[in-house]
């Protein structure tokens, strides 16, 4: 009952449900071949601006993300005595043998002629202060040790050698990597008796992650609620009056970002401009003047000045985008005022609101020089700890990864706000 | 007034400016009836949205008294005026489902759910839409969008309704068929509908009567028929239907009738309806297919043209000639499968009725 059919079809293509071209190349291929020449030619007009992005923003960000990790500094200045403590238990109650102390007195000679011995005691002073001056000191006397019971020398050099913990602390360093510069900025640490939190006392970069991040969310809150009136009646109002305000709010973006801090200390500070004339119309007490500087107070208020127009520009060209009929017609409908404005307008306005709010909040919980000016001691934030450690202390590796973790941090809250939001609902303009 | 009473609108010499030194409304007085589909027509910037946004609330009056079932509304808000509205744009909240724009003035009402989920399926069953409540505004075609905007003006029972130019945004076949749809829910309804357009055939198609609006006036307040075979002024004539002009100068009047001397020296017999008297300037207005190219002896006006171009349009030919100067005169000839030797460049005889062709003012 099988009927044999004749190909008809003039060309002898397989029939698998692919689109051929009239040559027989699959289509799919045919076409990306004609689109080659167009994506390398857009490739070649980015390159500059792509090879300007690896080299200054990709590359010292991968850097300085490898170095919260690195920790290459203790194998390469003392060998020899990594190599030895390999076969050393720290739980023990033991100190290392002989061989230990051969091989770090022969590490250190050379580390001294090629003074990189001061370098490794600062690193591992971070960890546990006083490495720094045990490596200092030994380092002096190790060119004179005689040749035999290096470990009663060493001892008799700085007693810390006779230390257990001084060892440990070593022996738990000498990998290539550490996660320690991440414990460390989570202000947890990694003990004899393992992982934990440092002591209440010790603890601050917690303390500084929350604190960066709640004054951010306030900076945000009060940026929203002071912009969003402003840019209504800059989308509102009749063009030439609005381009008047448009002015007042750029002006701040091109005055120095110095200047206007320096600006909000003249007015906050205790003999500022606003105390005094608080004082001056009677509303405090003369020795009760107000703080509203070097505290939470004076970084909340200038970093909401600063980041304004930010939240002002994103929702005014949302705001721009929603035509008037739409209040008009939920006013025929039957709406006051009010509901016309929260039930139509205000969910028109979402998507500014969520572009301002990301970039605001995103900008001050990296923000740098107005909590150093104005913050004093309980108003800075976590970039200022890291700056700290850039240059003060040298201390890149916590540095970096404190960085590291704000990083993740934003991306982490972004990731969030695009479930909840959608980041395709973030409008600039 | 008491002939007034129980008009659903009335504008009572309303004047609007909006900078204090031109007119933009200028004195109109207007009754709407009960039921009524009044359209204003007319130009753009003639004034006729700014009356219809007066109406709704949206625009203070700057002079004179609008009211509503005999009630001064000059100091009601929108919101308490209870018209329903469509606007151009449509203006559906693009953050609300269908059903939620349906529901909207119903919730403000503070009706109870029940009732308004009925209302609204209902509203939707009129418009022919009753699957789509749960869609978004953008995810609807331009004719299902303004549907859902007619539903949304009609969902909360309001006596009265008012469209600004709601099918404009529409291609012809959609924007025909809709006009057909809001005449019929307005026949059913029995709402009163003020409908602005500056689109002659809408206003045509679905008005009772029709108010031309030019330069902040009425120009002409008449049934569509009248506002077409009577025209009060030029104006009118040239806004409402295709027209040929001629001006000239009366030279005689003889009751409805009136004498007409063209420049070239032609004289006419017209129907004189808005004319100063003798020695005055007029405006000859004659509807294209009001003219005989076979004249006969009905025909009282009869003149020579020169063909200067012939149209084929299938019903009928359109022609064009100069005659007595104006060589933009129209002749619609109806095809009724004869033969006519009319040529391109040939003189040709044609003629009106003197009834057919409306001595009216002289335009400046």
């Amino acid at each position: 009952m099988s009927s044999t059919t004749t190909d008809t079809s003039s060309n002898a293509m397989p029939d698998d449900g692919v689109v051929r071209a009239a040559d027989g190349t699959p289509l799919k291929k045919r076409l990306a071949r004609a689109l080659r020449r167009e994506k390398l030619r857009s490739l070649m007009l980015i390159a500059p601006l792509l090879i300007f992005i690896v080299l200054t923003f990709i590359a010292p960000i991968a850097d300085m993300l490898f170095r919260s990790v690195e920790n290459n500094i203790v194998e390469d200045t003392i060998p020899l005595t990594v190599e030895a403590l390999a076969d050393w238990d720290p739980a023990s109650d033991e100190l290392p043998g002989e061989p230990v102390f051969a091989a770090l007195h022969a590490d250190l000679l050379i580390a001294v002629e090629e003074r990189i011995h001061t370098r490794l005691g600062s690193r591992l002073n971070y960890e546990s202060s006083g490495m720094s001056g045990l490596f200092r000191k030994t380092g002096r006397r190790v060119k004179r040790m005689d040749e035999g019971d290096y470990t009663a020398q060493f001892i008799e050099a700085d007693e810390d050698w006779g230390d257990l913990e001084t060892w440990r602390v070593i022996k738990r360093f000498s990998p290539p990597y550490t996660p320690g510069y991440f414990l460390n900025a989570v202000d947890a640490e990694q003990t004899s008796e393992g992982l934990q939190l440092k002591p209440e006392n010790e603890r601050i970069y917690l303390t500084l992650f929350n604190r960066t991040i709640v004054m951010s969310l306030a900076i945000t809150v009060s940026c929203l609620l002071l912009g969003f009136p402003i840019a209504y009646l800059l989308a509102h109002l009749p063009l030439r009056t609005s381009n008047m305000l448009m002015i007042l709010v750029l002006l701040p973006f091109w005055t120095s970002l110095l200047v206007r801090t320096s600006a909000w200390k003249v007015l906050l500070q205790q003999q500022g401009v606003i105390n005094d004339f608080l004082v001056w119309i009677g509303l405090i007490d003369d020795t009760n003047r107000l703080v509203m500087i070097n505290n939470q107070t004076g970084t909340i208020i200038a970093m909401t000045h600063i980041l304004l127009p930010f939240m002002i520009l994103p929702l005014f060209s949302v705001m721009k985008t929603i035509a008037p009929y739409y209040v008009r017609a939920a006013k025929s409908l039957g709406a006051n005022d009010w509901t016309a404005f929260w039930r139509v307008y205000f969910p028109q306005t979402i998507p500014g609101i969520g572009a301002g709010a990301i970039l605001v909040f995103i900008l001050s919980i990296g923000y740098y020089i107005t909590p150093e000016l104005v913050g004093g001691t309980s108003g800075i934030f976590i970039s200022n700890r890291i700056a700290y450690h850039i240059s003060s202390s040298l201390n890149w590796g916590l540095a970096a990864a404190l960085g590291t973790i704000l990083l993740g941090l934003v991306l982490l809250l972004f990731y969030v706000y695009d479930k909840i939001v959608g980041i395709d609902n973030v409008k600039l303009g | 007034m008491s002939e007034n009473r129980g008009a659903a609108v009335r504008f009572e010499s309303v004047q609007k400016s909006y900078d204090g030194e031109t007119l933009v409304v200028k004195n109109l007085n207007l009754d709407i009836a009960r039921g009524e589909f009044l359209t204003m027509l007319g130009p753009s910037g003639s004034g006729k949205t700014t009356c219809l946004m007066m109406l709704a609330g949206f625009e203070p009056a700057t002079h004179g008294e609008i009211f509503l079932n005999d009630r001064p509304i000059n100091n009601v808000p929108p919101h308490k005026r209870g018209i329903g509205m469509v606007f151009q744009n449509y203006a559906l909240f693009p953050h609300m489902t269908v059903a939620e724009n349906l529901a909207f003035p119903l919730q403000v009402r503070g009706m109870d759910k029940a009732e308004q989920e009925k209302k609204v399926k209902r509203a939707l069953e009129m418009v022919e839409l009753g699957s789509f409540g749960a869609r978004r505004p953008a995810q609807l075609s331009g004719g299902q969008q303004q549907r859902v905007a007619v539903a949304r003006a009609l969902v909360f029972d309001p006596e009265l309704v008012l469209m600004d130019e709601p099918l404009g945004a529409l291609d012809k076949q959609l924007r025909e068929q809709m006009q057909y749809e809001i005449k019929h829910i307005h026949e059913n309804l029995g709402v009163t509908i003020v409908y602005v357009t500056h689109d002659q055939t809408e206003a045509l198609t679905m008005s009772d009567r029709v108010a031309v609006f030019n330069d902040g006036v009425i120009q002409q307040l008449s049934a569509p028929d009248v506002l077409y075979e009577e025209p009060q002024n030029s104006f009118v004539a040239q806004f409402i239907g295709e027209n040929n002009k001629l001006t000239g100068e009366v030279t005689e009047v003889n009751g409805k009738e009136c004498r007409v001397r063209l420049p070239d020296g032609t004289e006419l017999v017209a129907d004189a309806v808005n004319i100063s008297g003798v020695g005055g300037k007029t405006t000859i207005s004659l509807r294209p297919e009001r003219i005989e190219v076979i004249p006969t002896d009905q025909h009282q006006n009869q003149v020579e043209g020169l063909v200067e171009e012939l149209i084929y349009l299938g019903d009928h030919i359109r022609v064009r000639m100069k005659v007595a100067g104006n060589d933009e005169f129209i002749v619609k000839v109806r095809n009724r499968g004869e033969r006519w030797d009319l040529k391109k460049g040939q003189m040709h005889k044609i003629g009106w009725a003197a009834k057919d062709c409306k001595a009216l003012d002289a335009v400046a």
